[in-house]
């Protein structure tokens, strides 16, 4: 195993969250891989059943059940690191909710008639906080759970959880049950899963773009695991950087587009002048873009955590764009 | 015909689809309601704000209801605060008769307010008081759904506005909104919470016959949940009752409002293949339930100006600018040379995203030939004031078409 200090080291449980459209489970997923190597086991879990990771991976339909998906890559310069293995697990609250009854009452048949009752719908209906301590509750018992050796089945769990503006009240379990069952065994296993997510072992990763909103609804999430105790709010992952073309000072005074023009000709391009006007324009669009990034980059950085920026990848998420962006994350810190 | 063009000509590509014609919608008095749907991150809000505006200054009354609109978007439409009250939108032009109205769902107060209505002070002040209903009108998934269409069905019967437009709810999936009134319909006028509110009602005879099945169901809900819980709910249920039909008959007649002739759905998506797979999933559904679909909005769309340079020829003639020695050059030469290989560089990764999203998108299109889409290009800022909602307005009602623009 590779002995390489990273910003979460003893940290079991990563939390990924970001506003829709920031690519929250491409993050996830390029972090699963990332944490995958020297041999290390990693456990990527989806909490809302969309099947993202299944189509990230190019992989049919994910069972409720932990399958290995991919594997890490390695260091290849040193030839000594063997890579790792990710593992993908897609929750769905049935699911849990059998596994729940099979852990603590040995009960999954009993389970499986009320699920063909629809109980299971209705169970969760009634007590709206169950389904999350159920997805959650799963999530950190396979960062806690002991192999018969003795040590941990995963090294590292990730979790692709929901988007910032529900993420507070999905983590923060035992006070969402708390307002419904002040006694009882959900309020007991609620109080099991809070202790693990509010421990050092647990940390909540922010995905967002340098936009405006995925930035404000970034430092409000920020702000308000904050106000929950013991939460450990974790990096801040730029998603879909543009990085600038041009120095700052160079797109302050950009030339005239005659100049450009015969720059054009130069290259052997016909059509100079309409195309110089044009590109013109875009550069003018791009510095102005590159001056928000900047601005939005400037609040993100105010939150005081670590920064991570993952560079936009035009050609679409395939499994080596996956890569890149696991390497990314490898070479500045966050894994 | 450029290389661009031909390959356009050769690949699905949503310029096989016909144009929606968004001034048409808006204009036309027949039109009552506008909902904006679409997964989340799309851009819905701002487009259901931009559409408010533009058919305010085209002439008609108009409300927008908004559920979580961002921070700085709300304080351009003078939304300071979440009052579930309609308030008049400053700085719009009324010269043609129009005026904008705009409001921010507060789903607890929508819940509470129809629990008020329907029940007499002192019943009302228990239903409000019991921790189960607390936690179901402020935390139930279909709660916020059920309030929105609430909400509109309300809007709609005050008749005081000639439209109405709706961004639906922030959720994972766009046909949440269809679905969550129904499944919170559902479980409160359902068997099981009938059932579970017998006991407390005492009806010995007809617990007796059920006794078998009952026990072993509510047996199971206390291990799964604790007694107390359940307890919560049978006392909600029994105060509750009298409410009951009521919820599903208004969810229901809300549903068929969203069929009515006067309802139109617009999808609203990205140019990204998960946004355009849920868009899909919801046309296809929008076709079962036969509620009537205008079209699809494609949001933030990278286009060029200069199309006709290929995001190829555009990487070698940056590549030749490189390669042209710097000596010999005056300062300013070698400086226009570099700038504007930077430039080449830039104009192709566009061409290559806007490539990407046509793709996309195109895929979508031959999926859903006859659906109506107008595309809205990526603006390099956010909006967050009127004048950017009307830019996005003008993009809609096909001032700027889908011939290439500067954004």
């Amino acid at each position: 195993m590779t002995a390489r200090d990273t910003d979460w080291d003893g940290v079991r449980l990563h939390v990924v969250t970001g506003k829709g459209g920031t690519g929250k489970t491409t993050v996830a997923a390029a972090l699963a891989l990332a944490l995958a190597h020297g041999g290390r086991k990693v456990l990527l879990i989806e909490a809302e059943g969309r099947q993202g990771i299944a189509r990230l991976f190019d992989r049919p339909p994910l069972p409720y059940g932990e399958r290995k998906i991919a594997i890490g890559p390695g260091e290849a310069d040193d030839g000594r690191d063997p890579g790792g293995d990710v593992y993908a697990l897609a929750i769905d609250p049935e699911g849990a909710l059998l596994d729940y009854l099979q852990m603590f009452y040995n009960a999954r048949s009993a389970g499986k008639a009320l699920t063909r009752l629809g109980l299971v719908d209705f169970a969760t209906t009634i007590a709206p906080g169950l389904s999350d301590v159920l997805v959650t509750g799963k999530a950190t018992e396979s960062a806690r759970r002991k192999a018969h050796g003795g040590g941990y089945v995963y090294d590292s769990v990730v979790l692709d959880a929901p988007p910032t503006g529900r993420v507070g009240r999905f983590l923060n379990v035992s006070a969402e049950v708390s307002g419904l069952a002040k006694v009882g065994p959900i309020r007991t296993h609620a109080d099991t899963v809070a202790r693990v997510i509010k421990s050092p072992q647990t940390a909540v990763h922010f995905v967002s773009t340098l936009e405006e909103m995925p930035v404000q609804e970034t430092l409000d999430g920020i702000a308000e695991l904050r106000r929950i105790a013991g939460m450990q709010i974790g990096g801040i992952v730029i998603n879909m950087a543009r990085p600038a073309v041009l120095s700052r000072e160079e797109l302050k005074a950009l030339p005239e587009p005659a100049a450009l023009a015969t720059a054009l000709a130069a290259a052997g391009l016909h059509s100079t002048d309409t195309l110089a006007a044009a590109l013109a324009d875009e550069l003018a669009e791009h510095a102005r873009h590159v001056e928000l990034q900047d601005r939005e980059r400037t609040e993100l950085e105010a939150a005081g955590q670590p920064i991570y920026t993952l560079p936009m990848i035009t050609e679409g998420i395939d499994l080596a764009a996956l890569h890149r962006l696991a390497a990314e994350l490898r070479d500045q810190g966050a894994a | 015909m450029s290389t661009i063009q031909q390959e356009a000509s050769r690949r699905p590509s949503v310029s096989m689809s016909p144009q929606l014609d968004m001034d048409r919608i808006i204009d036309d008095r027949r039109t009552r309601i506008i909902v904006c749907c679409g997964s989340g991150g799309v851009g819905k809000t701002t487009a259901a704000a931009a559409i408010g505006l533009r058919a305010a200054e085209r002439g008609r009354q108009v409300c927008v209801l908004t559920v979580d609109p961002a921070r700085r978007l709300a304080q351009s439409m003078g939304l300071t605060s979440l009052d579930n009250t309609p308030r008049l939108v400053d700085g719009v032009d009324r010269g043609n008769g129009g005026s904008l109205h705009a409001m921010m769902l507060d789903m607890k107060r929508t819940f509470d307010e129809i629990v008020e209505a329907h029940s007499d002070p002192a019943r009302a002040a228990q239903i409000l008081a019991n921790p189960f209903y607390q936690s179901l009108s402020s935390s139930f998934a279909g709660t916020q759904e059920y309030m929105a269409m609430e909400k509109l069905g309300q809007l709609r019967r005050s008749n005081e506005w000639d439209l109405i437009v709706v961004d639906t709810p922030p959720s994972r999936s766009a046909l949440d909104f269809l679905d969550a009134p129904e499944r919170l319909g559902r479980f409160l006028d359902g068997r099981l919470i009938r059932v579970l509110a017998s006991p407390a009602k005492a009806t010995r005879p007809f617990t007796k016959v059920l006794n078998a099945g009952f026990s072993m169901m509510t047996g199971a809900l206390t291990r799964l949940l604790g007694a107390q819980v359940l307890r919560d709910a049978q006392t909600f249920v029994t105060a509750f009752d009298t409410m009951f039909g009521g919820f599903r008959e208004r969810a229901d007649a809300t549903y068929r409002l969203l069929q009515a002739p006067g309802t139109s759905f617009l999808v609203v998506a990205a140019p990204e293949p998960d946004a355009l797979r849920e868009a899909s999933y919801f046309v296809e559904r929008l076709d079962e339930e036969r509620m009537p679909l205008a079209g699809l909005i494609l949001n933030r769309v990278h286009h060029s100006p200069a199309t006709r340079l290929s995001a190829a020829r555009s990487l070698a003639a940056a590549e030749t600018l490189e390669s042209i020695p710097n000596e010999g050059l005056v300062p300013a030469d070698a400086n226009a040379n570099a700038v504007t290989a930077a430039a080449l560089r830039l104009h192709a990764e566009r061409m290559s995203l806007g490539q990407r999203e046509q793709r996309v998108a195109g895929a979508f299109a031959s999926a859903h030939p006859a659906v109506p889409v107008v595309e809205v290009s990526a603006l390099p800022v956010d909006i967050h004031d009127l004048a950017g909602l009307r830019r996005i307005g003008e993009s809609l009602g096909g001032l700027q078409g889908k011939s290439p623009r500067i954004s």
